[in-house]
């Protein structure tokens, strides 16, 4: 059975970096309009990120000696929170500095670490991370994409795709099989850090329904690497990737996805005076989950610091969170279309608009609803 | 702190609340064996304040103990009571022996006469504690009232009529909030119900056999309960921002999600649970029926989800800020609310 998640107190260190961050965001964000701001973590601006890196506060949970901050959990916890309650553009750095520069500290060479993980830190350094490819989605165990041992490295044949930034990003560490075939399944997979740069890579953005191009396929004809792209161990990329995931399930970017658009309408709600019961059920339906699910986010942070791989945990937290996310546009949705009193602003239409056709996504990114009830239904003991 | 508590609570509950005696009791039986033992164990004043005889237990403390009823089904409102002790002890009122049950309403008729209609354990309880139209609190002699049971199959819930306000009963025009703290008490014994619940349907899944396998076996049963536990894992929290604080008092805003929370989910398990048992799940003779029951007048008791989320939605909209804010202030308790 799985373990109660239950209240936990954030410590006052790490509560008290949350007005600092307040004060930056009150001068990076002047101006930005909402529809902009429910981009957040796809929201891609260098700039700003160059600002966050110059404040430490990229990497706050990485090791001082790689240019992190050092800092435990908690503080990382309330740093994300403010980010994307505000709807800051994160997306820059956002994967090479929750994911990549991560596995790297815990699998990679002092090398490795030495030449990435400060630039990450610096908001510098921007990470893709080659998973899927047309044929491997959910049963990420059948990719193709090969890398054969060469007397200098490796040399690289096959494709990615859904890449998360891929047309922006100096590095990508990817999935690939190095020995045996697609029928080994995940034995044989190793990760390799991949220079975009190389000779024999081709970048193709994909346009979303929204109008963004966040994604791309990824094509490598014969790229020949060095022997230092594998990170960690040859034939253990699944285990290392394992527990990437259970770091991207985690945390408390999983219940704010769609909390500007909220926001965006509490404004409006409160502007017109809207108090009719069905408005006031639903707004307090909402904050009543968000407050619900914020308290569970942070009691797996409490155990992620604490040293534990909580992963049936998270993956109840981030179903729940996903669904909710979704709920929120469908729901105010029809609420504004039913409220024929009160128009809505353009720029909250535009919001909503944004947030409704991009919200599919919120339960694919970092494994599918059907992938995480299966590993529930593991922590149960029905598997 | 409070496992010291919490053990030999469901030692106490496992050794005399079986679901045997749940149904002696909900049959019409006389609840007194049972409510002597509680009595004697001393459970009974565990928030009371310990210069009035009482273990001092803050109510995050006691929520263990709230849930732990919900998870045994204990036919008595014994959290109710502990509350209204710690309560009157606090204003410095000598809490009478007998079960204390909390009203969400107390009605003033037009003959002068006073109703608590719907109450939950009414039909067991010696007292009953409600907040006093226009301000304060009474707690009205049960034994005084004219009771009428609800005519639902099990049910202890009763209409209380008295002719005019008894002698007996005591009045206050100090704070009160029965409401908002019957809402926070249901919301810890669904959370306790609600374990159960899914234990109860994973046990059935992984025994019962259909088509040469365990039932529990089938991705489309598999997911149901997962989807289950979320909702389980979510009410349990949710539950204990509820009854998080150091007086004996729930906060009010945060009494309100716990009871949204936990109602919604009640009405899924329910439904969930029978879907995966079968029609064994609705017999008298299998327990699952004792919590279903239980779910959904738990729901319905002081309020359920919409009538909370209401009230939440209200609070939020008269705050400026953020969203976040809001919830940092007036729903997630600070951390001296915490007893860990």
């Amino acid at each position: 059975m799985i373990e109660a998640l239950s209240l936990h107190p954030l410590p006052a260190e790490a509560d008290a970096l949350r007005g600092e961050v307040r004060a930056f965001l009150d001068g990076a964000l002047a101006g930005m309009p909402p529809d902009l701001r429910a981009r957040s973590w796809l929201g891609f601006d260098a700039g700003f990120s160059r600002a966050l890196g110059a404040r430490g506060w990229i990497g706050l949970q990485l090791p001082q000696a790689y240019g992190g901050g050092g800092r435990d959990a908690y503080a990382r916890f309330v740093l994300v929170e403010e980010l994307l309650n505000r709807g800051a553009p994160v997306s820059a750095h956002w994967i090479a500095e929750r994911q990549s520069a991560p596995m790297i500290v815990r699998y990679g060479t002092e090398a490795q670490k030495r030449f990435y993980v400060p630039g990450v830190c610096r908001g510098e350094l921007y990470f893709c991370i080659g998973m899927s490819e047309p044929q491997s989605g959910s049963d990420l165990a059948s990719i193709r994409t090969r890398a054969t041992p060469t007397p200098g490295g490796w040399r690289l044949k096959g494709q990615k795709i859904w890449t998360t930034n891929a047309q922006h990003s100096q590095y990508m560490i990817a999935l690939v099989r190095t020995s045996g075939s697609t029928e080994d399944r995940q034995r044989g997979l190793s990760q390799l850090i991949i220079d975009m740069k190389l000779p024999g890579i081709t970048v193709r953005p994909i346009e979303d329904l929204t109008g963004d191009r966040h994604f791309s396929e990824v094509f490598f004809d014969d790229v020949e690497l060095p022997h230092d792209a594998l990170v960690g161990e040859e034939g253990s990329g699944w285990a290392q990737v394992t527990a990437e995931l259970a770091y991207e399930r985690s945390g408390p970017e999983r219940l704010y996805s769609s909390i500007v658009l909220f926001d965006a309408w509490l404004t409006h709600l409160r502007t017109t005076g809207a108090d009719d019961d069905t408005t006031l059920a639903l707004a307090g339906r909402i904050v009543g989950h968000t407050a619900t699910l914020r308290s569970m986010s942070l009691a797996v942070t409490a155990q992620v610091n604490a040293g534990a791989s909580p992963v049936v945990e998270a993956c109840l937290v981030k179903d729940l969170g996903t669904e909710l996310e979704q709920f929120m546009p469908l729901a105010i949705a029809d609420a504004i279309a039913g409220a024929t009193q009160r128009d809505a602003p353009a720029e909250l239409l535009r919001t909503l608009a944004y947030v409704t056709q991009f919200a599919p996504t919120f339960s694919l990114r970092g494994g599918t609803r059907e992938v995480l009830r299966g590993i529930i239904a593991r922590g149960l003991g029905l598997r | 702190m409070s496992e010291l508590f919490t053990a030999p609570f469901e030692r106490l509950l496992a050794d005399h609340c079986p679901p045997a005696v749940v149904r002696q009791i909900e049959g019409g039986g006389t609840p007194a064996a049972l409510w002597c033992t509680v009595t004697e164990s001393g459970f009974l004043d565990a928030l009371v304040p310990e210069a009035q005889g009482g273990a001092g237990l803050a109510l995050a403390e006691a929520f263990p103990l709230f849930v732990a009823e919900g998870r045994h089904a204990l036919p008595l409102p014994l959290a109710h009571t502990m509350l209204v002790r710690a309560v009157l002890a606090h204003g410095g009122h000598t809490p009478p022996a007998g079960i204390i049950a909390i009203a969400a309403q107390a009605r003033l008729r037009a003959d002068g006469g006073i109703s608590c209609p719907g109450t939950p354990g009414g039909l067991v309880a010696d007292w009953v504690a409600v907040d006093r139209p226009g301000g304060g609190w009474w707690l009205l002699p049960a034994a005084q009232a004219r009771r009428e049971g609800s005519g639902i199959h099990g049910s202890l819930r009763a209409d209380l009529h008295w002719p005019a306000l008894p002698a007996s009963a005591v009045a206050s025009a100090a704070h009160s909030a029965w409401r908002d703290a019957g809402a926070a008490l249901t919301a810890a014994q669904l959370a306790g119900a609600l374990e159960r619940v899914l234990t109860m349907t994973v046990d059935f899944a992984n025994q019962r056999e259909q088509f040469g396998r365990s039932i529990g076996k089938f991705q489309a049963i598999q997911h149901q309960l997962a989807l289950l536990a979320e909702h389980v894992a979510a009410s349990r929290i949710a539950a204990e921002i509820g009854c998080s604080g150091a007086g004996p008092w729930p906060v009010p805003l945060r009494a309100a999600l716990a009871k949204a929370r936990t109602s919604e989910a009640a009405a899924l398990a329910a439904a969930t649970a029978h879907a995966v048992h079968g029609a064994i799940g609705v017999t008298a003779e299998f327990d699952l029926q004792l919590y279903t029951r239980r779910l959904h007048e738990w729901r319905a008791d002081f309020g359920a989800e919409t009538h909370w989320n209401r009230v939440l939605g209200r609070a939020l909209l008269a705050d400026t800020g953020p969203t976040l804010d809001f919830m940092r202030h007036a729903l997630i308790p600070p951390n001296q609310d915490l007893f860990r």
